[in-house]
């Protein structure tokens, strides 16, 4: 029996870890969200791949590396911890799961093969199955779809796109197609994009496994809110991080500001309520591949828990580092916005849970 | 990551299962003597809890680790095993073995730093819950504080003599045994001056005072020191090191005081209740804001229990960082628990403000007392603005808050 991140886990994560310390520093996160698609960032997007992140789970026949989902989180976790300013959950993560569920056997020949070789770059919708708003909706007829597709994730530099209707069948759309129309939402979260789709008679191609059950969809989601909960453990890590360093050595009073209770206590109560969050994750992602009877509910309880505990970290951190906190020069606000965003995506705390309720059949 | 414990282990808990059968509904003569014993009234066996505890003993289900010449089972200790009868005798429902301050903190402790003489004469009648243990650690002004107690013992002719006061000792009253933290060293440092004493209860000028608590019960005492005199011998390790010696047992406590898998035990309960109770004749589980507080709560359990997988899985796996982990869980655990059994409370309003022997109680009255209870366990055992202090400062390295001049 062993519960943890095995040493090949660890190590793969460590060098997420020191490839965006050395590429990414914060004054690179800084430029590249204020100027967007820089050739900087294409280099730290080619650098990840470089590593394999395009391809961690795309099964070996199919010219990926073949590894589970916990390995997928311990990546996620990495990117967290650096604000990671590329494209991952969607396209690498729920993109090829959602083709290796929902798909044919000549889709998975056709597009994981080129996910794993970087050929095409999938961006991910799926808010009109989890929760329309704005009244979003996608209709679908023959293989033509119309409407329109919020909150798509990962689409920078995507050349397809798999979206869903409301009813759970997911399908694949090019993102060059004439009928449709990408527009760029501003969010807080500026590390990462996210787009709004128009289609109008925009050719889809179905994932044949989808139509008839949902099996697919929930996988793919599933698997996106373990991978937006870990990131959120990993962004939450580095906010206890720096506001241990900082209480150690800002001084007020004539004394370091850790070493006053008010101050200290907060530290114990971040890291307290963070480290079980770990397990949690790391659970529910082992469970995915390896447990599926607890699989469900681990994932929705794991993002929504970890969405709330994260929330108060980025409060509390904040709060520790005083004034200069509050201020861009810090740049806290990187990680503080980044679980913010999180936790909204594939569902804010509320939804997953009702979602965790009618899974035990509350 | 591996949750399975192998087919050595599946076998052995067929074994335990086939216990479990056999002695399914035990029953005891004698629980009224030992609080907080879990107790079963569905026909089955009778017995002394004493007689089970041997049971247990016999069979490995207790004691596996302590040598067979001081009562125990003699065999390694096996940390799956463990976990594996007390799963097996939870679903089963069969009672485990005894707990308490003597068998969970001083056999330890003797086992550890204690003599050939004092490990014959004290760990086998412990074991077999015919000596029961209090802890005499807190006074009235030593709490948090603890290094800084004051009661005294002066050895005179080889015996100790001990004068002062102990407060919080629960099972006093059960108790033939004390084990205590007395100053026998007064000029030196405050940690460097305490002594650990095993105490007679029945030695003259020994007093015990029940302390109601507010669950109504008389959870603890106050234990009064007049003169007490014990022989010179009854001392664990040498003098001036009875804050070393303790400091082996307290982890052992505050370990003990947040099961996860309890917890999980309460939230089932909690979760089969709001399916029958209903208000307006509406049951409470499909009463949105009700469920939403109970799924949240669902997570964090959920969390804290895949946490202490983790906790589980270093034990077995050496080198398996978690050194924070484990100091977050009494202080994690308690307020877990303790929010849990105020959720039991809220969810049935009015009816969860019952207690005792009301008309319409609920569950025992168990919401209520429980919640009060994991109070007490929040402030015992460390205070949690204890444990947040050794949490920042052994696990995050921030400093201690500076002494006060002149105090």
């Amino acid at each position: 029996m062993y519960f943890g991140l095995s040493e090949e886990q660890t190590f793969f994560q460590d060098n997420v870890k020191k490839f965006l310390d050395d590429q990414a520093p914060l004054d690179v996160i800084r430029q590249i969200t204020a100027e967007k698609n820089t050739s900087i960032q294409e280099e730290i997007r080619q650098g990840l791949t470089n590593l394999g992140l395009n391809a961690l789970l795309i099964p070996e026949e199919y010219g990926g590396l073949g590894l589970d989902l916990l390995f997928a989180a311990a990546v996620s976790e990495g990117l967290g911890s650096g604000v990671a300013p590329i494209a991952y959950s969607g396209s690498y993560v729920m993109a090829p799961l959602a083709i290796i569920h929902g798909g044919s056997d000549a889709q998975k020949e056709n597009y994981l093969t080129k996910i794993a070789s970087n050929t095409v770059k999938f961006g991910i919708g799926l808010s009109e199955y989890i929760g329309a708003r704005e009244d979003a909706k996608l209709i679908i007829n023959g293989n033509k779809v119309n409407g329109k597709a919020l909150f798509v994730i990962d689409a920078d530099d995507a050349s397809h796109f798999i979206l869903s209707d409301d009813q759970g069948t997911m399908f694949i759309v090019d993102a060059d197609d004439s009928g449709l129309e990408v527009i760029e939402l501003t969010s807080i979260d500026k590390t990462r994009s996210y787009v709004e789709i128009l289609l109008n008679n925009v050719t889809a191609e179905i994932l044949d496994n989808t139509v008839k059950n949902n099996n697919a969809i929930e996988k793919t989601i599933d698997a996106g809110r373990i991978m937006l909960a870990a990131d959120s453990v990993g962004a939450a890590q580095v906010m206890i991080d720096k506001s241990v360093e900082y209480a150690k050595e800002r001084k007020q009073f004539g004394r370091v500001i850790g070493s006053f209770q008010a101050v200290k206590h907060m530290c114990a109560e971040m890291t307290a309520e963070l480290e079980p969050c770990y397990a949690i994750v790391w659970h529910a992602a082992h469970c995915f591949d390896y447990i599926p009877e607890e699989a469900r509910l681990l994932a929705c309880q794991s993002k929504s828990h970890i969405s709330e505990v994260t929330k108060m970290v980025a409060k509390k951190a904040t709060e520790v580092h005083g004034g200069m906190g509050f201020t861009d020069l810090l740049g806290l606000h990187y990680w503080f916005k980044r679980i913010g965003m999180n936790r909204q995506l594939l569902g804010s705390p509320e939804l997953v849970r009702d979602e965790a309720g009618k899974i035990q059949g509350f | 990551m591996d949750l399975e414990y192998g087919k050595q282990y599946e076998d052995y808990r067929v074994e335990v299962q086939e216990f479990c059968k056999k002695y399914k509904g035990v029953q005891f003569n004698d629980t009224a003597k030992i609080p907080l014993a879990s107790n079963n009234k569905s026909g089955g066996p009778v017995m002394s809890r004493s007689d089970w505890q041997k049971i247990l003993i016999e069979n490995g289900y207790f004691a596996r680790s302590i040598p067979k010449e001081y009562g125990g089972y003699g065999g390694d200790s096996d940390i799956i095993k463990s976990r594996i009868t007390a799963t097996e005798f939870s679903n089963q429902r069969i009672p485990g073995p005894m707990g308490g301050q003597g068998i969970d903190m001083l056999v330890p402790t003797l086992l550890e730093l204690g003599t050939e003489e004092q490990k014959n004469k004290f760990i086998k009648p412990t074991l077999h819950g015919e000596m029961i243990w209090c802890q005499g650690y807190s006074e009235p002004n030593a709490g948090s504080d603890l290094a800084s107690l004051q009661t005294k013992g002066e050895l005179i002719d080889d015996k100790w003599i001990i004068n002062g006061q102990k407060i919080w000792t629960s099972t006093a009253q059960y108790a033939q045994m004390m084990f205590c933290l007395v100053r026998t060293e007064p000029e030196a440092s405050k940690h460097a001056g305490i002594s650990y004493l095993l105490v007679p209860m029945d030695t003259p000028g020994l007093e015990i005072r029940p302390l109601v608590d507010m669950t109504l019960q008389a959870g603890f005492n106050e234990v009064f020191f007049t003169d007490v005199t014990i022989p010179g011998k009854n001392i664990v390790g040498k003098r001036g090191e009875g804050w070393a010696v303790a400091n082996a047992t307290l982890g052992h406590e505050r370990g003990s005081l947040a099961n996860p898998n309890a917890t999980m035990n309460r939230l089932n309960m909690l979760i089969n209740r709001m399916k029958k109770e209903t208000i307006d004749g509406k049951k409470l589980i499909e009463i949105p804001m009700y469920r939403d507080r109970l799924l949240k709560i669902q997570g964090k359990i959920m969390a804290f229990q895949s946490h202490a997988l983790r906790i589980l899985s270093s034990k077995l796996n050496p080198g398996q960082d978690v050194k924070i982990g484990k100091m977050i869980q009494k202080l994690v655990g308690t307020e877990l628990r303790h929010e849990l059994e105020g959720l039991g409370i809220d969810i049935m309003g009015e009816l969860g403000t019952l207690y005792e022997d009301s008309p319409y109680l609920r569950d025992g009255g168990s919401w209520q007392f429980t919640y009060m209870y994991y109070l007490g366990l929040i402030i015992g055992g460390g205070t949690n603005q204890i444990q947040k202090n050794i949490i920042s400062e052994r696990g995050l390295g921030l400093p201690r808050e500076p002494k006060v001049q002149g105090v």
